[in-house]
């Protein structure tokens, strides 16, 4: 287990510096003179100075990217052109929201999802199954801001019951989760129900059969547990469809984050926070990724001979 | 879309009948395929049909509720919602498509070279694919609009890279599945060119799966476009835009929802009815098998 913990780390490497380059590059890759780009309008030739210093701007390419991660490394991320505060400063407010409204998420979606598969693999072929998987494939298909806001409609201004949007109080998250878990739940749900049906097949539940045990204690104590297999596998990908979620749900509700902030950059043309938020939601999803192959690892042994 | 597949399967007439009969002939494929022909129609016809124009703004009857007047209501620049609708289906459908289809290609020219060829190239092409893979088109698209800024440009190329991976992939596992056939090894003994192979023998056999895959992306890639539309960063003002009307619509959520609703159904609708007919169109060609190798 280990030495396969330490081949997947050193994959990340390549992954990595790719990405960096990827998102280093915005900078020098739209039009325009890039210390300009991050310029305050009206700033003095000693400020452009300063800029130039700092990025190195001067300097050849390679050498300007190194001089970023290292000053990445140390937390520098250079300063909000137009929100006028340091990048790290804006970041570190506003990842708390974000993970926490992700992880509510994931495990909302996850809970639905393996609850719905399971309720249409029992129920095959009936209304129930098909009821349970036209709902989730309707809610996979509506676009996730138009569910939110239709949310919204409903409970903050039919009902009155939740905020519209903000982050002030912990019932302005339930909407934001429902929104993101709703889309996110069809994945899960098809899964489990696939894997459930597969399982359902295998000899040794033919056995229980025999064994005269109740129907509904085999499928849920037996087949279920075989089943939860592949659906932890494929909940590493879903970190980064949730951060994907997250990003247009946040921007929807109001609601602070790193997608909020991302796209207030991209509106107000602001590089080093856009660079920011777009390198945090990469590594994000790198270790999403990393988290779900080692689960993956650490449940089937094939999984850490096959990378050999 | 049927008859582009069977043109190029190079199936004769009768079968070319039966395949548009079997999805047509179908509830799923029939009444999504009506739909997605009369979209299609509003969209091309929108300076004939609509009832107003989509830019000429009436403050004095700004966020009307829906009336005999306005069907759909009015914006809050007393904008006909309808017209509106109709209008932003030809951006919607026109941007998806077109970036999709050249999205089709690519991936299918990357895909079928790296299949073919293997080494290092396909190394790299693979390398490449896996990395956009775990990354959520939503956040590839924002990158490439942080790039080259916003607008409908961007919009089309963003959404075309962040579907390239897929595509790329289902090709390169096609050909591959492929390539190892007795009839390709006997075109290849009779003294074949590599481009002759893979352009006459190996991509017609492809083709199929690739298609359908880019229909059923071109449904997400409405979303994207909607998505990127509502952030500000799509289609500029005045240019109606499904997902920009739902984003000026927001802050007349309380007075006004049918400013988003509408426009939201539209997107749906749209989205629900190519996947029916993607899913109609699958089964008609029977080849749900092919479309897991990717």
């Amino acid at each position: 287990m280990l030495s396969y913990i330490v081949r997947r780390l050193l994959l990340l490497i390549p992954v990595f510096f790719t990405v960096s380059i990827i998102i280093f590059g915005i900078i020098h890759l739209v039009p325009g003179d890039p210390v300009d780009n991050l310029l305050r309008i009206g700033s003095t030739p000693e400020q452009k100075a300063i800029i130039t210093a700092r990025y190195g701007l001067d300097k050849p390419l390679a050498q300007q990217y190194l001089l970023w991660l290292g000053n990445m490394a140390q937390g520098d991320l250079g300063d909000a052109i137009v929100m006028r505060r340091p990048v790290s400063a804006l970041l570190a407010q506003n990842i708390p929201f974000s993970l926490r409204l992700g992880a509510a998420a994931l495990l909302f979606s996850t809970l639905l999802g393996i609850a719905a598969g399971t309720l249409a693999a029992i129920y095959k072929d009936s209304k129930i199954d098909q009821s349970v998987m036209a709902g989730i494939l309707l809610g996979s298909t509506l676009p996730s801001f138009w569910l939110g806001l239709l949310l919204i409609l409903l409970f903050s201004v039919q009902l009155g019951w939740l905020p519209v949007s903000g982050a002030r109080s912990w019932q302005a998250i339930i909407l934001p989760v429902l929104t993101i878990g709703l889309g996110g739940t069809a994945l899960v749900a098809r899964v489990t129900r696939i894997a459930m049906l597969e399982t359902m097949q295998k000899d040794f539940v033919l056995l229980l059969h025999a064994k005269g045990l109740p129907a509904r204690r085999i499928q849920l104590r037996h087949v279920l547990r075989h089943a939860l297999m592949p659906v932890v596998t494929i909940l590493g990908l879903r970190i980064g469809w949730i951060l994907g979620g997250a990003v247009t749900v946040e921007f929807v509700f109001a609601r602070p984050g790193l997608g909020t902030l991302l796209i207030k950059a991209l509106n107000q043309h602001d590089y080093p926070v856009m660079q920011g938020c777009l390198l945090m939601l990469a590594i994000a999803v790198m270790l999403g990724t990393l988290i779900g192959d080692l689960v993956q690892a650490a449940m089937d042994p094939r999984v850490r001979q096959a990378m050999t | 879309m049927s008859l582009a597949i069977d043109t190029q399967t190079g199936a004769g007439q009768s079968f070319r009948r039966s395949v548009a009969g079997k999805v047509l002939l179908t509830p799923k494929g029939g009444i999504s395929g009506c739909y997605l022909i009369c979209l299609l129609l509003l969209a091309l016809l929108a300076p004939w049909v609509t009832p107003y124009p989509y830019d000429v703004q009436e403050l004095s009857i700004a966020s009307q509720a829906p009336s005999l007047a306005h069907w759909l209501g009015t914006d809050e620049f007393g904008r006909d919602v309808l017209s509106r609708i109709m209008y932003g289906a030809r951006t919607s459908l026109s941007v998806s498509f077109t970036a999709i289809s050249v999205s089709v290609l690519v991936g299918m020219t990357l895909g079928a070279a790296a299949g073919y060829f293997g080494g290092m190239f396909d190394r790299f092409v693979t390398a490449a694919v896996d990395l956009s893979w775990s990354f959520p088109e939503i956040l590839i698209a924002l990158i490439l609009v942080a790039i080259i800024g916003p607008g409908l440009h961007s919009t089309m190329l963003a959404i075309g890279i962040a579907y390239l991976a897929q595509f790329t992939r289902l090709t390169r596992a096609q050909i591959l599945g492929l390539k190892n056939e007795t009839f390709i090894e006997a075109t290849r003994n009779l003294g074949a060119s590599h481009g002759h192979i893979v352009f006459r023998h190996l991509m017609p056999n492809a083709l199929a799966p690739v298609i359908i895959c880019g229909m059923l992306a071109t449904g997400d890639a409405i979303i994207l476009e909607a998505t990127l539309g509502f952030f500000g960063l799509g289609a500029q003002p005045p240019v109606p835009s499904w997902g920009a009307m739902m984003s000026s619509g927001t802050a007349q959520i309380f007075k006004a929802p049918w400013i988003i609703i509408f426009p939201g159904l539209a997107v749906a609708v749209t989205v629900i009815m190519i996947n029916l007919f993607g899913d109609a169109l699958i089964r008609a060609l029977d080849i749900r098998a092919k479309l897991r190798e990717g």
